[in-house]
């Protein structure tokens, strides 16, 4: 069982955390544009037009019902054969994940915004407030105490499914990890276990937190109530 | 769209979604016992074990589950420990799924009132029949929805397993991209076989849903 001097050698833990962070940063920008479209979306969702409301549902639905491998899939060698544009790993990833996570926040703010009760909607109609401005200044400042939890479980979602960018050849942690295996081969065969150990850690104290706080957030919501 | 190709490799891609399927209801069934129990120690609040499942929840919700796998199919042989890569899918799966499983039976458990226990109590129930005939029928409807979502999350989260070689749906679909360079169809292929295999279970724990929704006003 020794091995564990592998993790320590040189700047083997360094170069697992810089891979760590290719993952950490295509979430990160995902979810940037997953809080922006789909707040949009979200309030495009309570539109009463059934055409509107059919289109975004639909939208829903085929995001949802594909693993989202199959989508990285799809848009990382199926764009490239489409179109002949060469997409590399990272920018079909964040691609993909905004679209799924455009679609999840969407359905979030739908939710959040159909638990205001329907006087704030008509009081701010009634004095005059544009649609833009009742959104903006009425609406959206009181969803955003129910919806902070569920974007923080949302994150942690996409954080732990951008693990699967490695195998659309992106060089993350997993990636990373398995180069310092093979290089440690014959020095230190039992490697993998303490490299898959550590990356597994890694996840856990990123997404740890959130979780925690996401929970300490409703909590504290509900017991206010 | 080349057809003959399709037609040529359907059979390829049946017999991946079957394994699919076999490992997916294996493994989700798994996670269900594991779930319950978890669930079970957590109401009960029965020490130690109580403990343990939380550790375990916590561990198995905040890490992704191909890193899960990576850790049984390439780090625990060099502890001795020597899994297929169908076991290790198993395995890794009913590891991923006990935790939100038991996440739901636990939102379930809880759902049910508090005066619903001690209403038991006083007609002279004793625990084993309050869970058996008041608690358990009321945690069981409420907790389907979340359950549900719990079994289309899990069969989705299969998709992984090509990771440690398993001959999975996507495994098939990059072999045949490799090999014959038909991406388009192979994929085309690829989201049909997930469709036909989610879809229906989709659309059935809908209608169950709404069913169990208008049961419970």
């Amino acid at each position: 069982m020794q091995g564990i001097e592998v993790l320590f050698m040189g700047n083997n833990m360094l170069r697992l955390l810089s891979g760590l962070w290719v993952t950490i940063r295509i979430s990160l920008i995902s979810i940037g544009f997953s809080l922006i479209l789909g707040t949009l979306l979200g309030a495009v969702m309570t539109s009463k037009n059934p055409v509107v409301k059919a289109v975004c549902r639909v939208y829903l639905e085929i995001v949802r019902i594909m693993p989202q491998l199959v989508w990285l899939f799809v848009v990382f060698f199926g764009v490239t054969k489409l179109t002949g544009l060469n997409l590399g790993g990272e920018t079909s990833a964040v691609i993909v994940f905004t679209i799924w996570g455009a679609a999840e926040m969407g359905d979030l703010v739908r939710g959040a915004f159909l638990a205001i009760p329907r006087h704030q909607f008509e009081s701010s109609l009634s004095l005059g407030l544009s649609k833009t401005q009742m959104y903006v200044f009425i609406i959206f400042p009181q969803a955003i105490r129910g919806l902070i939890p569920n974007v923080i479980n949302l994150s942690t979602r996409m954080i732990k499914t951008t693990a699967l960018v490695s195998l659309i050849g992106v060089t993350e942690v997993l990636k990373v990890g398995k180069q310092i295996i093979d290089a440690n081969r014959f020095e230190y065969p039992n490697a993998a276990i303490w490299v898959y150990a550590a990356i597994f850690f890694m996840y856990f104290l990123i997404c740890f937190p959130l979780s925690m706080a996401s929970r300490a957030l409703t909590k504290k919501q509900q017991g206010g109530e | 769209m080349d057809f003959e190709f399709i037609k040529k490799f359907t059979p390829m891609y049946v017999e991946a979604a079957r394994l699919t399927l076999i490992i997916g209801v294996i493994g989700i069934s798994l996670s269900a016992v594991i779930g319950l129990l978890c669930a079970l120690a957590k109401y009960y609040r029965i020490p130690v074990a109580r403990q343990i499942a939380s550790a375990y929840i916590e561990l198995s919700r905040n890490t992704p589950l191909i890193v899960q796998l990576f850790f049984l199919y390439f780090g625990l042989p060099k502890a001795g420990i020597v899994w297929s890569s169908e076991t290790c899918g198993i395995i890794g799966l009913a590891f991923l799924g006990g935790s939100y499983m038991a996440e739901s039976f636990l939102g379930g458990l809880k759902s049910v009132g508090k005066i619903q226990i001690e209403s038991a109590e006083s007609l002279g129930f004793r625990r084993l029949q309050t869970m058996r005939y008041i608690v358990a029928p009321q945690a069981a409807s409420t907790s389907v929805p979340a359950i549900c979502a719990n079994v289309i999350f899990l069969l989705k989260e299969t998709s992984v397993f090509s990771a440690v070689s398993l001959a999975d749906l996507m495994y098939v679909a990059k072999d045949l991209i490799g090999m014959y360079y038909n991406t388009w169809e192979a994929l085309l292929m690829l989201v049909a076989a997930y469709l036909v295999l989610i879809l229906p279970i989709s659309i059935v724990f809908t209608v169950l849903e709404r069913r169990l929704r208008r049961a419970g006003n």
